[in-house]
């Protein structure tokens, strides 16, 4: 019995969301009275999994094959298969990735596995039960779901485990799964990575902020990114905003966009359609700027300011600069 | 080329969630329902590809009879005949199986969802049913166009990113956001959508693998601390000071 991760990489690096299911796996394993065993996949460097003993992970299983530098499902599903297999794993740990959420399922249906995505707390494991509590109704409510199989897989929503940072270093070994030519028949023809802005991916965002129609027009989209700027956030935006290409469909926070869980989410002239706010509702802590003090978001704020976008956002990035010094 | 396209009958993007007394499942009374979005980019999409290539278009809902007004919309917007697989889903497992028994019948070329539903979620029901059958999963995609006859070039999300990928047929995808602009039915839709075939079908025995204990709601917020927008800088302190985000 042992508690499997699966962490992502990203420039050579342990992407953040995946140090978060590090950290959730450890305090499973705590749980459980077991170890840890993260397994990765492509373009990670050795010493970034070795570092993953700072979030309690004893063994990393790392397959450096370079055709697993892009995601191809087939692929991931088969090395993550047999990483579970050799360490007899009953707990699978992804972050709620697109790939996470995608390898889980597939996972779940090969290893006759029980399923949970966007999970948001630790299991209750009572009696020999696991059940955990996810997001649902696009972060209007939360249900508590009992896995019933021998193995438990979970996707960790973004942002909903604080990352530990322990003693300790995890030692490296090398998998292979004997992979195939007909595992990478969906390998992907090209990849273009978006342009960051300041390297933050929305997704994995701790700060965001967010413009919408009170901007007037894309001109004026550098208020939202000098603030950005300013607080090391990611930019976003509402969906009447991506649907007049203003701002790239990538950026579109809300229902049917990007759901997004950061630390402090900052709505800039958007005012709060109950689509958008279930793209953000679990955020932290939200910060409205509208001129219309009736704007329905300012319910959903914790702080608000009842000004125009062009006087105030200068007055913020001023501020901010200033916390700097 | 036959597509299949899976849609899910979910509460209206505006609706209050509430759930039963006992908090053990949720409150449908005065909730509306709409065809689940992201189901919509696929079905419109769907129905430009055959409009664009020929072939046909079916609708698949597992769910109870009250969807059905919804699986009319579907066939009223252009899809061609409608499967309505008679059960309550409980959970992805069962609902991937239940499409999985649909599909290996009928040997479709591509199966498309929305990427999740706007109740559950769950992002699982796609990737679940490509490993079912055994044929390549892409998701989530935003971009969907033939090669050739045989050949389909997707383009999909990735955290940062996008990535183009080529599959043969048959394959599954989810699809979100821009893929297509999701249509109004008109007025001669909506007419003949009413003799169009759905067929109702029993489910195919599947067990649950999650079970739904329980459901709750978030914790109210304290309410909002309004800064005087003249000293707008005052709530940079705060959030550093008294929130702790910055």
């Amino acid at each position: 019995m042992s508690v499997l991760v699966f962490v992502e990489g990203l420039n050579g690096e342990i992407k953040k969301s995946s140090l978060e299911a590090a950290t959730y796996g450890s305090q499973v394993a705590q749980q459980l009275g077991t170890t840890t065993t993260a397994v990765a996949i492509g373009d990670v460097q050795e010493s970034a999994l070795a570092g993953l003993g700072a979030q309690g992970v004893s063994k990393v299983l790392y397959d450096s094959d370079s055709r697993l530098n892009q995601f191809v499902a087939d692929a991931y599903v088969k090395v993550i298969a047999k990483a579970v297999e050799q360490e007899n794993a009953t707990v699978l740990v992804f972050s709620n990735s697109n790939i996470g959420a995608a390898v889980g399922a597939k996972l779940a249906v090969r290893l006759n596995g029980s399923l949970a995505t966007n999970v948001t707390s630790l299991p209750k494991t009572d009696g020999g039960s696991f059940t955990v509590t996810r997001g649902v109704f696009s972060g209007k409510a939360f249900a508590d779901v009992a896995l019933t199989s021998d193995l438990k897989i979970v996707a960790i929503k973004k942002n909903s485990i604080d990352i530990t940072s322990g003693e300790g270093t995890a030692t490296v070994e090398s998998i292979s799964a004997d992979l195939t030519d007909a595992d990478f028949a969906a390998t992907p023809k090209e990849t273009v990575m978006q342009d960051t802005n300041g390297g933050v991916l929305l997704p994995e965002a701790e700060i965001v902020v967010s413009g919408g129609r009170g901007l007037k027009g894309p001109e004026n989209w550098h208020l939202i990114e000098d603030l950005a700027k300013e607080l090391g956030a990611a930019t976003a935006c509402s969906k009447p905003v991506s649907d007049m290409d203003w701002r790239p469909h990538h950026e579109h926070v809300g229902q049917t966009g990007i759901t997004v869980s950061p630390n402090l989410y900052i709505a800039v002239g958007i005012s709060g359609a109950i689509q958008h706010l279930a793209g953000v509702n679990s955020s932290k802590v939200i910060v409205v700027i509208n001129k219309d003090p009736e704007a329905p978001f300012f319910k959903a704020a914790d702080y608000g300011i009842v000004g125009d976008a062009f006087e105030v956002v200068p007055k913020l990035i001023e501020a901010a600069k200033a916390l700097d010094k | 080329m036959k597509i299949l396209v899976c849609i899910s009958n979910v509460p209206d993007t505006t609706s209050k969630i509430n759930f039963t007394a006992d908090s053990k499942a949720f409150d449908k009374n005065g909730v509306q329902f709409v065809i689940n979005p992201w189901d919509e980019y696929a079905l419109t999409r769907a129905i430009e590809l055959k409009e664009a290539k020929g072939g046909t278009v079916t609708v698949l809902n597992v769910g109870e009879a009250d969807a059905e007004p919804n699986i009319r919309k579907a066939l009223a917007i252009g899809a061609d005949d409608a499967i309505r697989v008679n059960a309550n889903p409980t959970d992805a497992f069962f609902v991937a199986q239940q499409i999985t028994a649909v599909a290996k019948e009928n040997n479709y070329d591509m199966i498309l969802m929305g990427k999740e539903s706007i109740d559950y979620n769950g992002s699982q029901v796609h990737s679940m049913v490509g490993e079912m059958l055994g044929i390549p999963s892409v998701v989530p995609a935003f971009k969907l166009d033939m090669v050739d006859d045989s050949t389909a070039r997707l383009e999909r999300e990735i955290e940062g990113g996008k990535e183009v990928v080529e599959v043969k047929l048959p394959f599954v995808a989810s699809a979100q956001q821009p893929m297509s602009e999701p249509r109004i039915p008109n007025m001669r839709g909506i007419m003949t959508a009413r003799t169009k075939p759905l067929a109702v079908r029993e489910p195919v025995s599947a067990e649950a693998k999650a079970e739904y204990v329980n459901y709750s709601k978030p914790e109210k917020k304290g309410g909002v601390k309004m800064i005087d927008p003249e000293n707008a800088g005052e709530l940079i302190t705060l959030l550093r000071n008294e929130a702790k985000v910055l």
